[in-house]
């Protein structure tokens, strides 16, 4: 587990983004209507930070073409965004929030046909 | 309808297909695109694409817009690398080339979503000059910026010229932009905040010089560019040269159309245009008297578009406030709204002389628009409660906002009478 942030650093509605290492995408972690999420940070459409972005219920709006991830699966429910970001695994205990970065699957590039 | 024909096969045309279909069209599809790509995106051409090292990270492949499955499921025909060459409205055809033959498809409605092409200076093509619009632009530019280390010089300064220029600064390249005006971006960003971010080139190794146009591109009788001549006589040496002096609305096959072209494509708030089942979106359209050059117009406009095609009047306009971003020199620069020429600028967040800020636009207490250097939380705050705010909501001060009609109006539709609304104040911070 890797440590985020003591609990008070995360209020509701807020977010915090954590660096790793070089190789482990950047992760934003989410404090929505009492829950944590942790997801990628980078959106899945272009160049855009989504602990940037507009968190409301259970979704998180994208800051640069709005493109909304539901926080709990990472999946886009609207466009441009067509591919989900990853989530994590976020705990919560004794004043800290940890998150355990998924395991990296390999990225399946759908082929070509442009 | 039986059949609707979606000219132009970019951000708008494809938007306006996925709208047909999600309104329930269900007749026949049909898209003309001129270039022989399926529809890609196209605002990382000037920024991630440029900086990579052929091949790089960003691809055709990952720009393009819709996946196979989609693409399957809009159950279109695609005429691509075909280009449409007239619009008959009485006959209700269009005429295509797709460079072996010339046909002519029958068709029910239009949406003309052709976009723009950049502009070229004229005199005769050389070597090593390149404009910025499609994928193969961009290609050809980034195969050339990589070969070796030319000098470039960017002639004009806008959006794209800016992009290109810190880009090609990214790549270590020796980069002069040339821009005939005063200053760069004042058009879009208003002159306050263009003078803010006339330093970001400089603070880059960018020269920038102002207030001269560009006299003749001199190629010593080689046939590629050596050197730009400006109008006051100083001569740049260059080896690549990007020209960025902005766009044409593709309307140039619509000409004897009977359709009214007027700088775009000559259409109401909700893109109908004067002939009826002829619609008009994106770059092309010029929306009740305005024309935008921005991703977001390209991609929300269809939808109302369609709605207004299928519904064969204007039942519903397209009214969000027009928002653009650009990526330079390491900041990203958002923009909502339709600052005016008389708005006074305020500074709410951060500073200027030192990273990120947030500004607001403001005319008769009426936020007009709102601004963000590396600020996209707060902006998008911003942004929001520009779109979305009841009327009469106070304004950034906590005083009622203006009244409707107020001498604002010209600049900002959310304060004409007419819209129905007052100003979306939106009150920073809050
Ligand atoms: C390099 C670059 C960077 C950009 N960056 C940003 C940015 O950061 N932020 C932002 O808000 N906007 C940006 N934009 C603007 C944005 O990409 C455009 O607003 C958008 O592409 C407009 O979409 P469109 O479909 O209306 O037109 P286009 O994308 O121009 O597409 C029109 C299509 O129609 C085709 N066509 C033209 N004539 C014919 C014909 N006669 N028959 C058939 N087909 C035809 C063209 O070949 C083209 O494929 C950028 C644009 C460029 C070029
Ligand atoms: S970068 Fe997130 S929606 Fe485009």
């Amino acid at each position: 587990m890797i440590p985020v942030c003591r609990t008070e650093d995360l209020p509701e509605g807020g977010a915090v983004r954590i660096e790793i290492d070089a190789t482990t995408p950047a992760i934003a972690v989410f404090r929505s209507e009492g829950a944590l999420y942790a997801l990628d940070d980078r959106c899945s459409h272009q160049d855009a930070s989504l602990s940037e972005g507009w968190v409301e219920g259970c979704q998180v709006e994208c800051p640069l073409h709005a493109a909304l991830f539901d926080l709990r699966t990472g999946v886009p429910s609207c466009l441009p965004a067509r591919r989900p970001v990853r989530t994590h695994e976020v705990t919560e205990a004794d004043g800290m929030i940890h998150v355990r970065p998924a395991a990296r699957e390999n990225t399946v590039r759908e082929d070509a046909y442009a | 309808m039986r059949t609707v024909t979606v000219v132009g096969a970019s951000l708008a045309g494809l938007h306006a297909a996925r709208a047909l279909r999600a309104e329930g069209f269900d007749g026949r599809l049909v898209i003309v695109g001129a270039e022989r790509h399926r529809p890609y995106d196209r605002p990382p051409l000037s920024k991630s694409f440029l900086t990579q090292r052929p091949p790089g990270d960003v691809e055709l492949a990952d720009l393009r817009l819709c996946d196979r499955e989609e693409e399957d499921a809009l159950a279109a025909e695609w005429h691509l690398g075909t280009r449409a060459t007239a619009l008959d409205t009485a006959g209700r055809t269009v005429t295509v080339d797709d460079g072996r033959t010339v046909r002519t498809l029958r068709t029910d409605g239009v949406v003309i979503a052709t976009g723009a092409a950049p502009r070229t200076l004229p005199g005769p093509p050389l070597a090593g000059v390149h404009v910025l619009r499609t994928y193969d632009d961009a290609h050809a530019l980034r195969t050339a910026l990589h070969d070796g280390t030319p000098r470039v010089v960017v002639i004009g300064g806008g959006f794209i010229g800016a992009e290109a220029a810190s880009s090609c600064a990214a790549l270590g390249l020796p980069v002069t932009v040339v821009e005939a005006a005063p200053l760069p971006l004042v058009p879009q960003l208003g002159p306050d905040l263009a003078r803010i971010c006339a330093d970001l080139p400089a603070r880059h190794g960018v020269r920038l010089l102002c207030g001269t146009g560009v006299a003749a591109l001199r190629d010593g009788g080689t046939g590629r560019v050596r050197a730009v001549e400006l109008a006051d006589g100083r001569l740049l040496d260059a080896d690549l040269v990007i020209v960025g002096i902005g766009v044409r609305p593709a309307t140039g096959w619509l000409t004897g159309s009977g359709l009214r072209l007027d700088d775009g494509v000559v259409c109401d708030a909700g893109g109908v245009t004067a002939v009826p089942r002829v619609v008009a979106v994106g770059d092309v359209a010029r929306c009740a008297g305005v024309r935008t050059e921005h991703w977001t117009s390209a991609a929300e406009q269809p939808a109302t578009a369609v709605r207004n095609l299928l519904a064969g009047r204007t039942v519903a306009r397209h009214e969000t406030p027009p928002y653009f971003w650009s990526d330079q020199y390491g900041v990203r620069l958002q923009l909502a709204g339709r600052p005016g020429p008389g708005d006074a600028v305020r500074i709410v967040e951060g500073d200027p002389g030192d990273g990120g800020f947030l500004a607001v636009h403001e005319r008769d207490g009426c936020t007009t628009a709102v601004f963000a250097a590396d600020r996209p939380r707060p902006f998008m705050r911003l942004r929001r409660r520009l779109a979305t705010d009841p009327p009469g909501s106070p304004g950034p001060s906590g005083t009622p906002a203006a009244p409707a009609g107020a001498p604002g109006a010209a600049f900002w539709p959310y304060c004409s009478a007419a819209s129905g609304h007052r100003c979306a104040a939106p009150t920073p911070g809050a």
